[in-house]
Formats: C-alpha cells, sequence, structure tokens
C-alpha cells in the first residue's frame, strides 16, 4: 500500500474515532457527573449502563445499517456509507465507555466537592462544574477509553461505513482487507500505525490531564 | 495535494455506488476498470466489497446503485423481482480445487469435478466451504448436490468469510477449496496452495454479470458504467489483467454463457 494512502487512512481513522469520541463525551460526561450527583444513579442505573460496555459492536453496526439504510427510517439523509455513520456507531459504543469511567472516578469525590462548594458559599448547582473540573484525571481516562473503543472497532465499521477505499476505509477495515488477501505484513505494519496513533492521543489527553 | 483532494472527499459526497464480489476487487480488476472509468466520465464510484448474497440484499434495499455479481442462480431471482435489471455479462473465468501438495485425497487424477469431490469426501480430507451464500459457495453447493453427497462433519469446516481469507484458512489447515482462479493467483498462490483440479470443465464456468438497480438515486451513473463495460477498452483491461502471466479473465462482451434472463 503505498505511504500516501496509509496516512489518508491512519489521518481518516484519527478523524472518526476522534469525532465520535467528542460527541459521545458530549452526552457521556454530563450523564456520568448527574449519575454520580445522585449517588450513582441507583444499582438499577449502574447495572444498565455497566451493561452497555458489552454492548457488541456489529450488533450498533446493524441497527445503524437498518437505520440508516435508503429503505430504513433515516435514509432520506443519505449517511449510509459515510464516515458520518461510522462516527454516530462508534459514539454510540463509546457512550458508556465515557460514562461509566466518569461515574466511577466522580462518584467518590462528590460528598468532598459539595462540602468545598457550600463552605465557599456556593449553590447546589455550582457543584456539577465543579466536579467536573476536579475530575480532570478522570476524563482524560474516561477518553482514552472512548478513544480507544472506538478506534480499535471494527464490526460496526463494516457495517456502516462499507470499508470504501478513498471514502470509509479505516485502519480497522484496512487491516481486515489486507489480512483477507493474504498481505499479512502489510495487515501488521497497519496494526502498528494504529497502536502509534492510540499511544499518540493518549500522550495528548495525559498532558492535557496534568497542565 | 492529491491526499488534499482525497481528505475532500471524506465529506458525504453523492457517488455511484456498486457493491460487488470480493473476487473481482482483491484481483484488482475493479481498481483498473473503475479508475479507466473515472479518468473518461469523471464520476467516483464507490466499492463494497461483499458476497454476492449480500450485494443483492444492499440491492433489494437500494443502498447500491449497481452490482457486480457471479451467482446465476441468484441473478435470475433478482431479476425477475425487479431488484436489478439490465444484467450485462462482462468477464469469465473458472473455478478450480486448490489444496496442498501433498494431496492426500489424490484429487490430480480424477478424471471430473464431481469424482474430486468424492475423493474429498471419502476420504474425510479437510475441505474449508465460504459457507456466505457468495456466488462461490453457491457454485460448491450446486457440485455437492450433483454428486448426491451431503458434506458434513469434521472435515468440512465452513469458514463465513471471503475468498482471500478462505484460502489462508485452507492453507492453514492443510484442506482444498473451491477458489476462482483470479482470487487463487493472487492471493493462494503465496501461500503455498496448489491449483489440483484445473480440468476444463462447462461445471466450474465462473460468469461476472453488471446489474442496475431500477429506482436506485445513482441510475443515471451506473448507466454510464455499463456502456463505459461494455466499451472496447473495458473489455481489453479484462483482457490484460494477468499474473505471472496467466490472464484472470476473459472478457464475454456481453454474450452470457449462462443465460440470466428466463
Amino acid at each position: 500500500m503505498p505511504p500516501a494512502e496509509v496516512l489518508e487512512i491512519a489521518l481518516r481513522s484519527l478523524a472518526v474515532a476522534g469525532g465520535a469520541t467528542l460527541l459521545a463525551a458530549l452526552f457521556g460526561v454530563p450523564l456520568g457527573l448527574w449519575l454520580a450527583l445522585r449517588g450513582g444513579g441507583g444499582a438499577w442505573g449502574r447495572v444498565l449502563l455497566y451493561s452497555g460496555l458489552a454492548l457488541p459492536s456489529v450488533v450498533v453496526g446493524l441497527l445503524f445499517y437498518l437505520l440508516l439504510s435508503r429503505s430504513g427510517p433515516l435514509g432520506f439523509l443519505n449517511l449510509l456509507y459515510t464516515p458520518w455513520a461510522m462516527v454516530l456507531a462508534e459514539a454510540t459504543l463509546a457512550f458508556p465507555l465515557i460514562a461509566a469511567f466518569v461515574l466511577s472516578g466522580a462518584r467518590g469525590r462528590v460528598e468532598e466537592v459539595r462540602l468545598l462548594v457550600r463552605s465557599l458559599g456556593g449553590k447546589e448547582r455550582h457543584v456539577l462544574p465543579t466536579l467536573l473540573a476536579e475530575s480532570r484525571r478522570t476524563l482524560a481516562a474516561a477518553l482514552a477509553a472512548g478513544f480507544g473503543g472506538a478506534i480499535s472497532e471494527v464490526g460496526a465499521a463494516t457495517l456502516v461505513g462499507g470499508d470504501i477505499r478513498h471514502h470509509t476505509r479505516v485502519l480497522t477495515t484496512a487491516i481486515v482487507v489486507e489480512t483477507r488477501m493474504g498481505e499479512l505484513q502489510a495487515a501488521l505494519a497497519l496494526g502498528a500505525v494504529l497502536l502509534g496513533i492510540a499511544l499518540l492521543v493518549t500522550a495528548f489527553l495525559v498532558i492535557l490531564e496534568r497542565e | 495535494m492529491r491526499l488534499l483532494a482525497l481528505l475532500v472527499l471524506l465529506g458525504p459526497v453523492l457517488a455511484l455506488r456498486l457493491a460487488t464480489t470480493t473476487s473481482v476487487y482483491d484481483s484488482g480488476l475493479l481498481d483498473r476498470l473503475l479508475e479507466a472509468f473515472f479518468r473518461e466520465t469523471g464520476v467516483r464510484v464507490q466499492v463494497l466489497a461483499v458476497g454476492t448474497g449480500q450485494a443483492l440484499r444492499l440491492a433489494e434495499r437500494k443502498d447500491v446503485d449497481a452490482v457486480l455479481v457471479h451467482a446465476p442462480s441468484l441473478e435470475r431471482e433478482a431479476l425477475a423481482q425487479g431488484t436489478t435489471a439490465e444484467p450485462y455479462c462482462l468477464a469469465q473465468n473458472a473455478f478450480l480445487l486448490a489444496g496442498p501438495e501433498a494431496d492426500p485425497a489424490r484429487v490430480r487424477e480424477a478424471e471430473s469435478v464431481l469424482e474430486a469431490l468424492r475423493r474429498i469426501a471419502a476420504q474425510k480430507a479437510p475441505f474449508v466451504s465460504r459457507g456466505d451464500r457468495s456466488g462461490t459457495h453457491l457454485k460448491e453447493l450446486e457440485l455437492w448436490e450433483k454428486t448426491g453427497l451431503k458434506p458434513q462433519g469434521p472435515w468440512y469446516l465452513e469458514s463465513g468469510a471471503g475468498m482471500g481469507q478462505t484460502l489462508v484458512l485452507a492453507a492453514e489447515k492443510g484442506a482444498y477449496t473451491l477458489t476462482d482462479l483470479a482470487t487463487f493467483l493472487t492471493v493462494g498462490k503465496k501461500r503455498g496452495l496448489k491449483a489440483l483440479y484445473t480440468r476444463e470443465d462447462p461445471l466450474l464456468l465462473n460468469q461476472y454479470a453488471f446489474h442496475l438497480v431500477p429506482g436506485s438515486p445513482g441510475e443515471g451513473e451506473a448507466r454510464r458504467l455499463r456502456a463505459f463495460l461494455a466499451s472496447e477498452e473495458a473489455a481489453r483491461i479484462v483482457a490484460g489483467l494477468r499474473v505471472e502471466g496467466t490472464p484472470l479473465f476473459t472478457p464475454l462482451r456481453g454474450r452470457c454463457v449462462f443465460p440470466l434472463r428466463p
């Protein structure tokens, strides 16, 4: 595979997984914090959320395929087999990961933060933003988990992206193609690129967390 | 600059979408044809490499604008139901039986492909089936049916994967498998499989046909692609694709070997 194409696929992987992580964080972080403020959201809430960690990516891919198919309810959006569809499916997969990480990280600090806010004369509504600011480390771990889940995922990416060259092919689906063609060394090299990207993004998050 | 142009294509552009079989995709034939088509018309084609069964399902849901498939029985069904229309027979090649060098079932000595399969079954020599309703899988089932045998047991493995991966699996397991010539030459040979039964046999003909999907948004572009595939240039590209001097496909120029219309 020519280096330009590897770069193109790597950048697309980064963009799709990054977009999915941000979209998932937009909903997952507030949900995690909100549940933490309510004492963990109750046993059932947690069971429900943690079960989301086991969401099989092919099932999510299948649901989005049926939803976005031209004969599906959202077919008119013409999103099937585009990178946007992959972002949606991968965000769905990353969402419970991020929410669960935020919840488990923030839960133990809620009382401490609440006392702090009250002692400074703050109201209950100030607790959530303060909790967010105090949970930076948890946030970095949650984003790393969400991003890791999104970029390493292949089932949903194949079903809703279609693995179209120059359009929706990402690192994981390219690895499948190379393996299928018997180009095992190329497949392995792409795997190394994927790990490299994960390493860089995680390093970036850890640096952010320390700032 | 080229990279920039490619990145622009990230956006949800409406291009012609073609579902095809892994065999034409993995052999590189489609890349060449579509590159020439792009040079001529500027129309980008997005290719989904799936099995014939899945390609026709995608056509049924209008998720693709055209299909390039190789299972005449399924194609006749799709045409009868109006899922696809105006088939154009593009190319043919042959299926063959590949297997380990040692050839424990002595397929090399078989007089016919049915006898070769019977030998494999009698020896209970490992055999990998695609098991995915692809054109190759349907052909394999048709051949087993003609032998009057029901392949089952621990020696009969179903991969559920594309042709290339199935060949890799067969090589690892020292198993036999039915494969198209193109994928065998591009993948199977590299992994040490041998072509064991390669006689000319009407039972082993493999025909690829292009169909339009009526009512899909890209039908107009699909029609242009059909016209291009019917051109002499496309036929030359089909005939010119070789691996180590062996041509992978023979152009059919619209003359179907297996009739598709009732």
